[in-house]
């Protein structure tokens, strides 16, 4: 299989007090090995693809195959191989981040000890330290729970991981920490990466492709140096300012 | 193996639980203390009447104690997922529906026998009664099939926050609230109105009341009370397998609608 994933026709569309049409009919397929960067506004679409092919939501319409299978039919072949770092480190606030790890190792398979050296080891490369280990997480910066929350997508060993814009509200410092990390993770043989991003740098530094997102429809998508050379500019926002006829900071300032 | 993984995936939740009562070890004080003096006043209400009421009472508010322990700790685990917003990784993971539920079931009965066992303690304590004609070895039969009848209960209302945070907590409550009224914790439900008395057979704890009142307050053998128990033992063997086919079909709705985002 050199497909990690293959998206075909994916639409999706919420009924709250207006339909929402989150995802219009969306296909890409990524290979082994690669980064693919989404970016895209708030709303744009981007968490409901990434919980699609976290096996957490279930398309109108479409097929999302992740190493073959199929995400809503065959959800026990999928979940072993991926794990997904989202926006807001979510975790039981009150304990500690080695209980909340020791948990999510549980539910891998792991072992405590086990848990604690691959977490221990994550966490040192990502600057954290590890005298706060034992604290609970309600104490700990945002910084610092987002570092625990890539500890815990790590350290299963995922074939692919879902990056839902992780390094969002970081200070540079952490973001910093966050990409080298997740660079060097890259030379780990068969891991793929999704990230989402509303940073158009880091989606251009760490992608080997990115696609632009809006209204839940891909308007571009490859190589960013090849999407800075088909549409003339320098740098992605002036790509996404031409593929979608708005300014970047416009939208975020929207957001 | 796969028994290896399944038994860990079990114990993330019993070891999760615990460590969450670990940290609000305060106001779990706070709950057992309530409990404690709610169990005495309750009993001291028919301190006049005699000791057999007093027991009668007593065991009222045992059983209801334990019955929504249980209740509460499934449903609640569901519900604080979903406020933490950790159930989205929860339901990500490779372990089965069965493997979670039962590792909260386990927990809720482990925390359970617990906390009933030190109030009766303390209450038979405080009351200086004599349970030495009581069936003891019959009473921990019923109490364990009767958990597993309110177990299957709990499944079914943990569906409720499943789908809606808030709402789904009031429902909880109301449910359980509704299964006090009914299930003659206090009093023998023939004092109900006529209307409300179908309800009160369809309750398992109808079922456990009577035949725990019946071991302890009069040592009824096993041989008395081998009807109660079956019929509690099937109850939660329908309950149970009904509790996780519900919660599954709700997961999948919850899945269709985007319902598992922590605001959703």
């Amino acid at each position: 299989m050199k497909e990690a994933v293959k998206c075909e026709g994916l639409s999706k569309t919420f009924k709250r007090k207006e339909r929402i049409v989150a995802l219009d009919n969306v296909s890409f397929t990524i290979p082994k090995n690669e980064i693919f960067g989404i970016v895209g506004p708030n709303g744009s679409g981007k968490s409901t693809l990434i919980r699609i092919l976290s096996t957490l939501l279930i398309p109108d319409n479409g097929h999302a195959r992740i190493f073959g299978y199929d995400v809503v039919r065959e959800y026990g072949k999928v979940r072993p191989l991926i794990n997904r770092v989202s926006v807001d480190a979510a975790f039981f606030k009150g304990i500690s981040a080695w209980e909340n790890l020791r948990y999510a190792a549980r539910l891998y398979g792991l072992g405590g000890r086990e848990a604690k050296e691959r977490t221990l080891d994550i966490l040192g490369r990502l600057g954290f330290d590890r005298k706060r280990y034992y604290e609970p997480l309600e104490d700990l910066s945002r910084g610092m729970q987002q570092k625990i929350a890539i500890a815990r997508a790590f350290f299963t060993a995922p074939m692919l991981l879902l990056l839902d814009e992780p390094t969002t509200g970081l200070d540079p410092r952490s973001k910093m920490e966050v990409q080298g990390f997740v660079r060097r993770a890259m030379s780990n043989d068969g891991l793929t990466i999704v990230l989402t991003t509303h940073d158009m740098k880091e989606a251009e530094a760490l992608c080997g492709r990115v696609a632009i997102i809006i209204k839940g429809r891909f308007v571009a998508l490859g190589e960013p140096a090849a999407l800075l050379k088909k549409y003339g500019k320098t740098n992605l926002e002036d790509v996404f300012l031409e593929a979608t006829g708005r300014e970047w900071q416009e939208i975020e300032y929207e957001d | 193996m796969k028994i290896k993984a399944h038994a860990y995936g079990s114990i993330a939740f019993v070891e999760r639980n615990f460590a969450l009562i670990k940290r609000y070890i305060g106001w779990e004080l706070v709950f057992l203390t309530y409990n404690i003096v709610n169990a005495l006043a309750i009993g001291l209400i028919g301190a006049r009447l005699g000791k057999e009421m007093v027991l009668y009472l007593i065991v009222g508010a045992m059983v209801w104690g334990f019955l929504s322990i249980l209740f509460h700790e499934i449903s609640e685990s569901i519900a604080w997922e979903r406020w933490e917003g950790t159930i989205e990784y929860t339901f990500m993971a490779p372990i089965n529906r069965f493997t979670h539920l039962i590792g909260n079931c386990l927990h809720a009965v482990t925390y359970g026998v617990i906390r009933s066992t030190l109030i009766l303690i303390l209450v038979v304590l405080f009351f200086g009664i004599s349970i030495k004609g009581a069936n003891l070895p019959a009473l921990i039969v019923i109490l364990i099939v009767s958990g597993l009848s309110f177990v299957g209960l709990g499944l079914v209302a943990a569906v409720l926050p499943l789908l809606s945070t808030e709402k789904g907590a009031y429902a909880t409550h109301i449910f359980e609230a509704v299964l006090l009224l009914i299930s003659g914790v206090y009093y023998e439900i023939e004092v109900l109105p006529i209307w409300i008395r179908p309800l009160s057979y369809i309750s398992p704890a109808t079922y456990t009341l009577r035949a725990m009142r019946a071991a302890l307050l009069h040592g009824a053998g096993f041989g008395e009370l081998m009807g109660t128990i079956v019929l509690l033992l099937v109850i939660g063997i329908v309950l149970v397998p009904l509790g996780i086919i519900v919660f599954r079909q709700a997961e999948f709705y919850a899945k269709k609608k985007g319902k598992l985002k922590r605001s959703g």
